[in-house]
């Protein structure tokens, strides 16, 4: 086996030297009957590696990959274009390959590069800080609202209708076993993001307000409004932002007044990956950093008083707290957090300005291309690469048509909120960079035929 | 080594004594310091060029603009390769030599899977396409569910869980949702103390109080005394088998028998899965919860912290509650996809919900059934007696060297335990830490587990070869010399390495978690300082 050096003259003389006859006197704590006597059931042999490539290629195929179509899909998860010495320097055996920064005198490269992501993260949303990331946008949105939980001594959590339904859902399945009380509901098909009925729903039980930015419709939230009325009640408010290429040209959260900011970072270098892994972005202000979950990267100095970098706040982790701890999270989501840094290094704050605009551009070609379409609505008047558009029949029929014409068409509400009839017409559509006027006019076309009733 | 010069001939440099003087850059031949990407650039140049600059633009953002640009700064392509290139060179990795974290299964990562990874076919796919376009995807994440069910001897598999932890706290969920289900309000988890921490963070976190379980002399679960604590207030136990003492638990189908008599149920952490894998199968031990880390018993790369990924098999009692979205294999042979929307058409109402937004870590999927598949039932049981006969061979040849507080309780499996007995007065486990990074290896884990005094976790895993080995035992060996006998100069270690030993303290006390800019510098203030709004 290819991956496997020892060799049968070495496992003898190994096993002598252990002074054992055979290799199952290794295994004599197991009991007899709990061994298995043969393979593995149905697993075939060792193979080799153009076999195994070959089967991996065939069952790839069967799928329709997004550079192959017509594609328009958002919802918390974005097709970007990522530069190809990003995929290049992550397989760096030296990152790829290397664990958690333990031993820090050995990992200043992961270490440095940590801190250096910490820092674009913090910038990025408008917050003191940032941590060293977590698994993914929905994991993360969860944390924060338990972090609010420990900041207020409150437990009640308001979430914006325009939160990610599995954000929502996410956050409902740990309420559950936590008891903490969540204020949740599906978007009204309205162009207005009804921050009133949100900021209605604020008591002095209210540990959180959790509202996304732009949201699940493509909207984007008044945040400052929502902040004033949270911090009035001794509330925070936590910012979702699941594509943070629209901080090229949105103003940041932190610096509309949002205490915690978390997001999915996957839009930056990651790239789809059919749901994972991804990134989850978290900052907050820095008199709450002793709450924050997951790892933190700190600067210090060396014996000889060189600048370097370790991981820090550990007294708040599982491995020292134990029971006590923030969050059982033991893992970050390093590799992703490398891609997105670079990603970002390349793109600089000019850099992802222009892809903003070009994204913020395509999309209002779009969206003015498909309100022609006869029976389509376009929902809102203030987007950034996302919006909505209302058609005149379940989306989730039209969504399954366009695929069979090869287009991938955007995400349709039904498939996000099955039990809500009134959002059935909806249809989620994604504008990046990577969409061209053609793609668009073919949508367009397409789309119509579809709702006309055409033959494909 | 080289041969001497034959020749005899000498660089022109005087008589030859000369000394190294401090170079004039601060860099020394490879050895290449590199600045913070802050220091390097401005926020006003880009590396990406695109394919047009946007005119004006009639925009739709309301008044939500952006006032100022963000602060980030923007490097070349050359520079930028040149600045990752630099600091990845400042780390240590599998690629380079041994990583013998125990606990950790550092094992090489087949190129392979990197290469079918990264096909459109699984890499640019999204994870709401229509169901017809991306029937490939779940026919993967479905063939590895059903592998890691066979290699397990399980019910079900949750695939959604992102990390080790994430899969435990899945586990937990399940079982509080079936004693729920039941009526039953237990409050109690077991945890033997040798435990890894996210084993009790992870309980607390689901509301329950987390009680130890104690250990025998030989370092396995007390039988005995967990039949004597176990009791209607008991909702489980969370064993690691085999254990982080290296350890197999003998007695894992009786304390499973033991759990179950008393209405709980069993987690096991598959941490270590890695020494029984082909072997044997966690559910024939009555198991009915185990996560399986595909960053080590499947190789896929751990990547300086992640990302992970944590599947979680179940047992037959516990499979209803597992979370949404997941896969099924229908009569016919097609993969269809049970999540909300489909949810009706299945019969999984029992399920606790969902823990992440999308289907799980599908890169990791497509790692590990590559390994899988390229391993095959013969290769993988030669994994688990490799990784065992490696550990084995390293806790011999040491031995007689640093104290083996469990070398008579029987061979170990893929790790060998020491501890910090027999070193001299002031020295420490960490002074061997450091000292073995000198001798140009990664140390093995440390003060891990808790149970044992100064531990030293060594787990060399299959993929070292005997000479590999050979190295790594003759520099522990000659460290830990070094520290029984009292060598002042280890308390200096690392003196070799980029950085010397760092102050945590200092760290910890005023945290500095980003960049500050230049001292005298004016810097943006943050939003903090500059007051709410």
């Amino acid at each position: 086996m290819r991956y496997l050096p020892l060799t049968d003259d070495n496992r003898r003389e190994m096993l002598e030297a252990i002074g054992a006859r055979e290799i199952d006197d290794l295994f004599v704590d197991v009991p007899a009957e709990a061994r298995l006597k043969g393979d593995i059931e149905g697993l075939p042999k060792q193979a080799s590696e153009m076999a195994v490539e070959k089967h991996m290629r065939r069952l790839s195929k069967k799928n329709l990959a997004a550079n192959d179509a017509p594609f328009f899909l958002g919802a918390g998860a974005y097709r970007h274009h990522v530069p190809a010495s990003v995929d290049h320097l992550i397989q760096r055996g030296e990152f790829l390959t290397a664990y958690t920064p333990y031993q820090p005198e050995i990992a200043q490269g992961t270490l440095q590069v940590l801190f250096e992501f910490q820092t674009q993260v913090a910038r990025m949303f408008g917050t003191d800080i940032a941590n060293a990331s977590l698994y993914d946008g929905s994991t993360a949105c969860w944390e924060a609202i338990v972090m609010a939980g420990r900041i207020t001594r409150k437990s009640r959590a308001v979430l914006a209708h325009g939160l990610h339904p599995h954000y929502v859902s996410t956050a409902q399945t740990m309420a559950k076993f936590t008891k903490d009380e969540l204020f949740s509901g599906a978007p009204d098909l309205d162009a207005d993001c009804d921050e009133d009925a949100i900021i209605a729903q604020i008591d002095d039980r209210t540990s959180c307000v959790v509202v996304q930015y732009p949201d699940i419709l493509g909207r984007i939230p008044d945040l400052a409004k929502i902040a004033d009325a949270a911090h009035d009640r001794g509330a925070l408010l936590v910012a979702v932002v699941t594509e943070p290429v629209a901080l090229g040209l949105i103003e940041a959260p932190g610096a509309l007044g949002a205490d915690i900011v978390v997001g999915e970072g996957q839009s930056l270098g990651v790239g789809l990956n059919f749901g994972g892994p991804y990134l989850g972005l978290f900052g907050c202000r820095e008199k709450f950093v002793r709450q924050m979950p997951g790892r933190l990267c700190g600067e210090t100095v060396d014996a000889d008083g060189k600048r370097g970098f370790v991981l820090t706040l550990s007294t708040r982790e599982q491995h020292i707290r134990r029971e006590k701890a923030t969050s059982n999270i033991c893992t970050n989501s390093g590799l992703c957090a490398l891609a997105f840094s670079i990603h970002m290094t390349l793109l600089g704050g000019a850099g992802l300005e222009t892809l903003a605009r070009i994204n913020h551009s395509r999309a209002r070609l779009a969206a003015q291309r498909l309100g022609d379409v006869k029976g389509v609505r376009v929902l809102n008047d203030v987007y950034f690469n996302e919006f909505t558009i209302v058609l005149p029949s379940d989306a989730r029929e039209v969504v399954r048509e366009l695929a069979e014409r090869g287009v991938l068409g955007g995400v349709s509400l039904g498939r996000l909120y099955p039990d809500e009839e009134a959002l059935a017409n909806g249809l989620v559509v994604a504008v990046t960079e990577t969409c061209t006027p053609e793609d668009i006019e073919t949508f367009a076309t397409t789309l119509s035929a579809v709702l006309e009733g055409e033959a494909a | 080594m080289n041969a001497p010069n034959a020749s005899g001939w000498k660089p022109a440099m005087g008589d030859g004594s000369g000394e190294a003087a401090p170079t004039s850059s601060g860099d020394a031949a490879l050895m290449l310091e590199e600045k913070l990407i802050f220091e390097l650039a401005g926020c006003d140049t880009t590396g990406v060029d695109f394919d047009e600059q946007p005119g004006e633009i009639d925009p739709a953002l309301g008044r939500f603009a952006r006032k100022q640009r963000a602060q980030l700064p923007g490097l070349s392509e050359p520079e930028t390769v040149r600045h990752y290139t630099r600091l990845s060179r400042q780390n240590y990795a599998i690629d380079l030599g041994p990583f013998p974290l125990g606990s950790c299964t550092m094992k090489h990562n087949p190129r392979l899977n990197e290469k079918v990874a990264r096909m459109p076919g699984f890499a640019d796919v999204h994870p709401l396409q229509p169901v017809d376009t991306v029937r490939g995807a779940f026919e993967v994440m479905n063939e590895l569910a059903h592998w890691l069910i066979e290699l397990t001897g399980m019910h079900g598999v949750a695939m959604s869980p992102k990390a080790g932890a994430h899969g435990e706290l899945c586990g937990i969920l399940c079982i509080r949702a079936a004693l729920e289900a039941q009526g039953d309000a237990r409050e109690v988890i077991l945890v033997p103390e040798s435990a890894h921490g996210t084993n009790p963070a992870t309980a607390a976190f689901a509301g329950y109080k987390v009680e130890a379980i104690p250990a025998t002399k030989e370092g396995r679960v007390d039988l005995a005394k967990l039949k004597e604590r176990l009791g209607p207030d008991v909702a489980g136990v969370m064993i690691t088998n085999p254990n982080t003492c290296g350890l197999f638990e003998r007695d894992m189908k009786a304390i499973s028998d033991a759990v179950h008599a008393a209405g709980g149920y069993v987690y096991c952490d598959g941490a270590n899965f890695n020494a029984i894998v082909g072997k044997v199968r966690p559910g024939d031990l009555g198991v009915d919860a185990m996560h399986i880390n595909l960053h080590k018993t499947f190789s896929t790369p751990h990547g300086g912290g992640g990302p992970g990924s944590g599947p979680v098999v179940l047992s037959e009692a516990l499979s209803p509650y597992g979370p949404l979205p997941f896969t099924a294999r229908m009569e016919d042979g097609t993969v269809h996809l049970v999540e909300e929307e489909s949810l009706k058409e299945f019969d999984h109402a029992k399920s606790f919900g969902r823990m992440a937004a999308f289907h799980g870590q599908m890169g990791m999927f497509t790692r590990a059934l590559t390994y899988i598949l390229s391993h095959g039932a013969d290769g993988l049981r030669q994994v688990a007696e490799d990784c065992v006969l490696n550990a084995n061979y390293v806790l011999r040849r040491l031995e007689d060297t640093l104290d083996a507080p469990y070398g008579a309780s029987g061979p170990c499996m893929h790790e060998a335990l020491f501890s910090d007995d027999g070193l001299a007065e002031g020295f420490s486990t960490l002074d061997i830490a450091k000292g073995l990074i000198d001798e140009g290896f990664h140390p093995m884990t440390v003060y891990f587990p808790l149970v044992v005094h100064g531990a030293m976790l060594v787990e060399p895993t299959e993929t070292e070869s005997k000479d590999g080995l050979d190295r790594l035992i003759e520099s522990i060996r000659h460290v830990a010399q070094r520290a029984k006998d009292g060598d002042e100069a280890l308390h200096g270690a690392p003196y070799y390495a980029p950085r010397r030993r760092l102050d945590e303290t200092q760290a910890a006390r005023k945290p500095v978690l980003a960049w500050q800019g230049e001292p005298g510098v004016p810097r943006i203030p943050t939003p903090s300082e500059v007051g709410d709004r």
